[in-house]
């Protein structure tokens, strides 16, 4: 235990925890719904192996929050076992996947902040979250260069893949603000010097984002309405259907092992 | 009894990686340490990519090899940082892999996220050059960066026409 961390409320870090672990299991969730859907093989694998990275990170945050928190509860607990309203994903990350364009899009805007994210943990007051951030990052490269590179393909390519692409950032774009809101938890690990102010990410996130959608020769949206509360556990209606799904055999047969 | 650490370096030299049988963990460079304490052999162990399913069924095959060996108390740590990498799979292991039909990592060239780098790849700069590991080929084409497993990419051989994974560097 470092010095940062022991100043800082458990049930408040544990919380902050279940944001990373969440954003990692509901993506991770959502991308698998794609196993053996998609428009070729090589995308249903390169969706399903994201989707593997994704729930093995998720077991490692929340491995992390269930040890902080002090209570218990280990990862398969808080995935399996928690109301909707516990959960402190960002509501991007909950919308159905819609079309591959869809999905694509919602990754690439995740990805490119997931990357500026795990950047500034590897240098965590806490070395639990600075390891695991080192971890993750190596495997988030590939997933932030496999979207951008097939945005720029879809966004640049035909009439049809153009618009559809399109039309993904437009519906999405409301979402992505939600990432750098700055709330009391924030504000309080960042003070313990554990994660950053999630505001200080979005420079480099813009410049990733303007870039790559640049050469996908799409037109970035002007600022407007936010939707956000999912870090707080206000969630869309999807989240419940996702955890239906999910959660099912742990609510069935409390405690099933296989 | 306590066995030389270098004895029970070469019994994990014999275990094969689940995932790709020719090469072993200790090819794979997972296993970080091992040692001692007191009467308890204790193996740590460091995950390829936090997902990997393989990774329980290392562990086990880890635990029953040394039991094999007579070991009775055997503790197996997890060690995160620092994290593995490609840079870490042996000479030996490079050889085992292209003998059996995955390139080698070509160290160095793990992704950054950088996406300037990448624009410049779809114009067709900077490419990376893979040897086929059939033919030797230098005409090879990534077809997907994820291929049969998370730590490997798809790529296809211009010259012999053979589809074959790429072991991608992390």
């Amino acid at each position: 235990m470092t010095a940062a961390s022991t100043t800082l409320d458990p049930a408040v870090y544990a919380d902050w925890l279940m944001r990373l672990g969440d954003n990692t299991l509901i993506l991770g969730h959502r991308l698998s719904e794609w196993c053996g859907h998609s428009p070729v093989l090589e995308e249903d694998i390169a969706m399903a192996n994201t989707a593997l990275d994704l729930i093995g990170q998720t077991q490692l945050w929340l491995g992390l929050a269930g040890e902080v928190e002090g209570k218990g509860r280990t990862a398969d607990n808080l995935a399996y076992l928690r109301d909707a309203s516990r959960f402190r994903n960002v509501l991007l990350l909950e919308r159905p996947n819609g079309d591959f364009g869809q999905t694509l899009m919602r990754q690439f805007l995740f990805d490119a902040f997931h990357l500026e994210l795990l950047k500034s943990l590897q240098t965590s007051g806490d070395p639990r979250v600075a390891e695991i951030a080192g971890k993750a990052i190596k495997e988030v490269a590939y997933h932030l260069e496999r979207s951008a590179d097939l945005v720029i393909r879809l966004g640049d390519g035909t009439e049809e893949s153009h618009s559809r692409m399109q039309t993904a950032l437009d519906d999405l774009w409301p979402y992505v603000g939600e990432f750098f809101v700055s709330d009391d938890i924030d504000k309080a690990v960042a003070d313990a010097g554990i994660g950053p102010d999630p505001a200080d990410l979005k420079a480099a996130w813009r410049q990733t984002v303007d870039e790559v959608l640049r050469a996908a020769t799409l037109n970035v949206p002007g600022e407007g309405y936010v939707h956000k509360g999912g870090k707080r556990g206000i969630h869309t209606e999807h989240l419940g259907f996702i955890l239906a799904e999910m959660q099912f055999l742990q609510r069935a047969y409390p405690g099933a092992t296989w | 009894m306590q066995v030389a650490l270098d004895t029970v370096w070469d019994w994990l030299g014999e275990v094969p990686d689940p995932e790709i049988p020719v090469i072993s963990l200790t090819d794979l460079g997972i296993i970080r340490d091992v040692a001692w304490d007191r009467e308890t052999l204790v193996v740590t162990v460091t995950p390829t990519y936090s997902g990997c399913p393989a990774t329980t069924l290392i562990n086990l095959e880890i635990e029953s090899a040394l039991r094999g060996h007579g070991v009775e108390h055997i503790r197996l740590e997890r060690q995160l940082s620092p994290a593995w990498t490609t840079d870490w799979i042996s000479a030996e292991g490079r050889e085992k892999l292209k003998a059996y039909g995955i390139a080698p990592p070509v160290d160095g060239t793990a992704a950054d996220g950088k996406t300037v780098a990448l624009a410049a790849r779809l114009l067709g700069q900077g490419n990376l050059v893979i040897e086929c590991p059939r033919c030797g080929s230098h005409e090879t084409e990534k077809v997907s960066q994820f291929g049969s497993t998370p730590c490997k990419a798809a790529y296809r051989c211009k010259s012999c026409l053979e589809p074959f994974d790429y072991f991608k560097c992390i």
